[in-house]
């Protein structure tokens, strides 16, 4: 059995390319629904993609391996970016890492046995005002102290 | 000061429609959109003195300009919300407080170059920012602001909003195009420019969201006053986000032109814990650094930072106490551009890894003394030999962190440690 949207995806594709000039400008939109219909951008969806979005495969690989946020590999439940960029490193980035790796029993750009977590470094994501911080998911948690990072890891579901 | 940009964000519910409206949101648009000719928009905003707040400084009126308006294909208006420049985060707080602001400017430079199809690129990382966005387009599309036939002027604009997906290349606006048309974020030679030939080769101008922020209130009180405001060349007020060893780190509105040391000593309350200055970079990590020394003469405008040897770039001021070790922070500095080096240009992309490298060694005791004139080597090489300015900006910090603090670099070397004393 191929790998295709429902029909509710289907119609979220087309209202998202009817908003651009030109199809391909559709491009991060689909991939960015594509990943949350089927978890990870795979293989197997990249070559989906590339059909509904009438492009070569080497384009949307080109496109998937070369933004940050996207991932061809599966991602944890809660995938902790911390941010490593000079105002977060003058203010203990280094230390938060050490200690989530500790936590988590994992290196930087790795996965959780379990799944739940994955640990990255990034760079600025610009909140240097309210460093260390680092970003879950969707959000952001700032002036981070070693207490905090601990109580904010225990309170995730 | 009276704040311009920041005049709306203590509010509470800044974000909203109704509290933009009753502080005087939209007055500017409906004027705009029903009484003024584009071309009586770009000239107004020539005459603000208005320069681009992205970084680059170009005044923003002349870049509209640019704009064949005899050309028959669309054009298009893109807002770069793709904030990446280590150090900076006052488009943020724009975005999250003052929405409206961000909309209500990117429909005055919409409707100046002609524009139907409008876009604001945020990068994918600001994904609350994105939805306080949307949130604000609905409040706007509902109210008549924005879509077909606006306010009964005949005139049509849609504005849509765009995630990217983690590159700070992106934020450069040929990059931007790039990934907007579907790719990947790689740099257009130029010329030919965005004005003629951007998104998928139609006109295009990009404006960066601090840029676009400050266009309602120029409508509204007139060109005169925000020239009013400044020096000669540098017109009006700037964000500046403060961060790193400094007491009250956060984003400032200052008149262009503030002395760059009062604003550290008493705007921001100096370094914590007794600790001196060390070096202080004034324009986001692309900039060179400044040596505690060196910042008395310097007032934060254009003219003033390129004078002693930086650029005010994105205001992104990042301060540095004499806990720094400097090689350290070059090394931080150049890996981060290492890692967002796009590689379509060879000297970027093999240099920026080659400098990345060398410094790691230096820092972790593996240095000889030939690796600094190595690195300027690199630099030097780099500069000016790449399709966009990110090559640039990898290459002047590297080159300015060994020049500033020469004597710093030498003794790590020698020592195969940090040269500071250990804290």
């Amino acid at each position: 059995m191929s790998l295709e949207f429902t029909q509710q995806a289907l119609r979220q594709f087309n209202e998202i390319v009817a908003r651009y000039p030109k199809k391909d400008a559709a491009m991060l939109p689909v991939l960015y629904l594509a990943r949350q219909e089927f978890g990870h951008l795979s293989a197997e969806v990249i070559t989906y993609v590339a059909e509904i979005m009438d492009l070569p495969v080497a384009r949307l690989y080109g496109v998937v391996t070369f933004y940050t946020m996207l991932s061809m590999e599966p991602i944890g439940r809660h995938h902790i970016q911390v941010c490593r960029t000079l105002p977060c490193a003058l203010m203990g980035a280094e230390k938060i890492t050490a200690l989530l790796k500790a936590e988590l029993g994992i290196q930087v750009g790795e996965t959780t046995a379990d799944g739940k977590f994955t640990l990255s470094e990034v760079e600025c994501l610009a909140s240097c005002g309210t460093a260390p911080m680092m970003q879950i998911n969707d959000d952001y948690y700032e002036s981070l102290s070693e207490d905090r990072v601990e109580t904010i890891l225990e309170n995730l579901p | 000061m009276e704040k311009i940009l920041l005049r709306n964000i203590e509010a509470k519910d800044s974000h909203t429609l109704a509290v933009y409206k009753s502080r005087g949101g939209y007055q500017a648009w409906e004027k705009v959109v029903k009484q003024l000719a584009p071309e009586q928009v770009t000239e107004e905003v020539k005459s603000s003195g208005l320069r681009g707040r992205g970084g680059a400084g170009f005044p923003t009126g002349m870049k509209w300009s640019f704009v064949p308006k005899d050309n028959p294909k669309p054009k298009y208006l893109i807002c770069n919300a793709d904030e990446s420049e280590p150090g900076t985060f006052k488009d943020r707080i724009l975005i999250e407080r003052d929405p409206h602001a961000i909309v209500e400017g990117t429909m005055i430079a919409a409707y100046a170059i002609r524009c139907h199809t409008a876009f604001i690129y945020i990068r994918g990382e600001f994904a609350f920012g994105s939805r306080v966005l949307e949130k604000a387009l609905e409040e706007a599309y509902t109210a008549g602001y924005l879509g077909k036939d606006i306010l009964g002027s005949g005139y049509d604009l849609e504005l849509i909003v765009h995630r990217g997906a983690g590159a700070y290349i992106c934020g450069e606006e040929t990059a931007l195009i790039s990934s907007l048309e579907g790719g990947k974020g790689w740099p257009k030679v130029k010329p030919p420019f965005p004005a003629t030939h951007g998104l998928f080769g139609c006109p295009t101008v990009v404006n960066n969201v601090e840029t676009l922020a400050a266009l309602p209130w120029i409508i509204e009180r007139g060109a005169a006053q925000y020239a009013a405001l400044g020096t000669e060349k540098s017109k009006g007020t700037k964000l500046f986000s403060v961060s790193g060893h400094i007491q009250r780190p956060g984003v400032y509105e200052l008149e262009m032109g503030y002395p760059l040391k009062s604003f550290l000593e008493e705007d921001c309350g100096g370094i914590p814990n007794g600790k001196k200055l060390k070096g202080v970079i004034p324009g986001g990590a692309s900039m060179p650094v400044l040596r505690a020394d060196e910042i008395e003469p310097v007032r934060l405008d254009y003219e003033s930072v390129q004078q002693a040897g930086s650029l005010l770039g994105s205001g992104g001021v990042i301060v540095m106490d004499e806990t720094t070790c400097m090689v350290k922070a070059a090394w931080n500095v150049a890996r981060f551009f290492a890692h967002e080096s796009c590689g379509q240009c060879t000297p970027c992309r093999e240099g920026c890894h080659w400098m990345e490298k060398i410094f790691y060694r230096i820092e972790n005791g593996q240095g000889t003394m030939k690796d600094l004139d190595l690195i300027l080597s690199v630099s030097g090489n780099i500069m000016g030999n790449t399709i966009c300015p990110f090559g640039d900006a990898a290459a002047m910090p590297a080159a300015a962190f060994i020049k500033k603090y020469r004597p710093e670099f030498e003794a790590h070397i020698e020592q195969q440690k940090c040269a500071l004393l250990p804290l």
